[in-house]
């Protein structure tokens, strides 16, 4: 254990400064945009790319690469806080509105009430349908002006900025709209099933 | 072979900085006394974690450089990564007496003993050579005779990590041969290799395939790769292939 | 390539905070594609989230491991048989 522990003069590379406002707590300001990977980096050539949006639908809907780049662009300017504690100021994307592709399906809000986003490679995070509509979600496919890297999901990326960042699935292929909530790859290995950093819901029980 | 019941879990012990050696410009040695150390093998690793007065922490790996028979004290050799969160600080800041805490000895699949026998085929890059220098070390301090070669890569002369204790190893044993190969920058009258590693190199640096070498290979992830692939290439079993990849950057 | 992808060995202070015994040692029957490798031998995928282990044949998770407030969140549902040596 490490009760009381303390290496001397041991300040890691976090940043104080005047920035404390802005970050949500336990977070510290960070300028560069680490890679967290919990598999191999996928490379789907974009022929054969597609995102589609299944489940608790009247018909699912499914768009090519050229499909999805024809509906209109948005181009947010969002923080992005990840649960290790590094957060970014005013990260630049473009992409498309999840709602907007939500509105080309039909559903029953009141039974589709939770989506699963789920990517090459196996990975999934679930969140509530309310969070990905109301200009609260994207898929987003460029990063700071150039097309998203394949190491922070590029081609596309879920971009779910109000949530800690593990929500915003990388290499997302598709929404699976379910009326049971259905814990993810980090929500059911201990982390919060919601994840809001501005009320530190790190993990399972926050 | 001795085989070591472990004490349940693995958990965190604290030992002391009782010496620290200066390698090349970027790698330095610590010695550490720690007096819960139950001993380790050559090749195995430690967890190293630092903790903030605000309670941030951070771990890091790190491969022990010493031999088992140096126990309990543990030495690790460091390389500093500029933008590294852990290595500034114990190549920079930490000085004798000062306390570190760490857990291991961790990782019994990367380990050689005189025991398992040859011929051994070891493969270093950068300061991928540190577990490599502790099965070096052991196989001298237990006299063993097994025929060893060692392909080290570094970027320069001044780069080589243990290089005069290397050169020592290397004339006062016949059945070892150090190989160096430097890929950015050479010396005047420079006769080694002065390339990164390829199968070419490995075929005359290796034993062939129907000697059955053990092979380790440790070093940045790249490096490794190139090198494991090139020993397939050359026709050697994966099974006796064992590596130990060092991140992109080297800092595991 | 920037993937924090490490040998099996790397994860080995994690599992072993867990298992009082050897991991890397030990054998892992992968439940996606039927090989068996040791622990040792795998694919680790590390960061501040958790550690992955992952079948060096086939990429399915093996062992996902999280540490999460004094408790290990631990998801071994690639691995369908594990074989420890029953010696010390």
């Amino acid at each position: 254990m490490s009760e009381g522990f303390i290496s001397r003069a041991f300040r890691g590379r976090r940043q104080q400064g005047d920035v404390a406002g802005r970050l949500p707590p336990g977070q510290y300001l960070e300028r560069g945009f680490p890679v967290l990977s919990a598999g191999p980096t996928p490379h789907t050539p974009l022929e054969r790319w597609d995102f589609s949006i299944v489940g608790n639908v009247k018909e699912p809907k499914r768009w090519t690469w050229q499909e999805l780049l024809a509906f209109p662009h948005e181009t947010p300017t969002v923080d992005i806080s990840c649960v290790t504690k590094w957060t970014k100021f005013d990260t630049h994307w473009e992409g498309v509105s999840v709602e907007t592709l939500l509105q080309q399906v039909e559903y029953d809000p009141n039974v589709a009430r939770y989506v699963i986003a789920f990517s090459d490679g196996g990975y999934t995070t679930n969140l509530p349908l309310a969070d990905v509509l109301g200009g609260k979600a994207w898929v987003a496919f460029s990063y700071e002006g150039q097309p998203l890297a394949p190491e922070h999901g590029g081609p596309a990326r879920l971009l779910v900025p109000h949530l800690y960042f593990w929500k915003s699935a990388k290499w997302v292929r598709g929404l699976r709209l379910v009326d049971h909530d259905e814990p993810g790859f980090w929500e059911s290995l201990g982390y919060h099933n919601y994840g809001d950093p501005w009320k530190e819901e790190r993990y399972q029980g926050d | 072979m001795e085989r070591r019941t472990l004490p349940g879990r693995l958990t965190w012990q604290r030992g002391e900085v009782v010496a620290t050696e200066q390698e090349t410009a970027r790698a330095q040695s610590i010695t550490l006394a720690l007096p819960t150390w139950m001993g380790h093998r050559a090749g195995q690793h430690v967890d190293v974690r630092l903790t903030a007065e605000d309670g941030y922490q951070a771990e890091r790996s790190y491969s022990i450089a010493s031999p088992p028979e140096e126990q309990p004290r543990v030495t690790l050799t460091v390389e500093r990564l500029d933008d590294g969160e852990v290595s500034p600080y114990l190549t920079d800041e930490l000085r004798v007496g000062d306390k570190l805490e760490l857990r291991g000895p961790i990782g019994g699949y990367f380990v050689w003993e005189a025991s398992m026998g040859g011929p051994l085929l070891l493969v270093a890059g950068g300061s991928g050579i540190v577990p490599l220098m502790a099965m070096l070390r052991h196989r001298a301090a237990v006299g063993s005779t097994v025929a060893t070669r060692l392909l080290y890569s570094s970027r320069s002369y001044a780069d080589i990590i243990y290089r005069d204790e290397l050169e020592r190893l290397d004339e006062a044993d016949q059945m070892l041969e150090v190989v160096h190969t430097l890929t950015r920058v050479q010396p005047p009258g420079w006769t080694d290799y002065h390339r990164r590693i390829d199968t070419d190199m490995l075929r005359e640096v290796a034993w062939p395939s129907d000697q059955h070498p053990l092979m380790y290979i440790c070093g940045p992830t790249p490096f490794v790769e190139t090198a494991a692939a090139s020993l397939v290439t050359l026709g050697h079993e994966p099974a006796r292939i064992k590596t130990e990849r060092f991140g992109p950057t080297g800092e595991a | 390539m920037m993937e924090n992808k490490l040998d099996g060995n790397a994860a080995a202070g994690t599992l072993q905070a867990i298992f009082p015994f050897e991991m890397t040692l030990v054998q892992a029957t992968c439940a996606g594609c039927g090989t068996t490798n040791a622990l040792g031998a795998t694919a680790a995928y590390m960061h501040g989230m958790g550690t992955i282990v992952r079948c060096p044949v086939c990429d399915t998770e093996l062992i996902r491991v999280a540490h999460v407030k004094g408790r290990y969140f631990l998801d071994m549902r690639g691995v369908r048989v594990l074989q420890i040596s029953a010696e010390a």
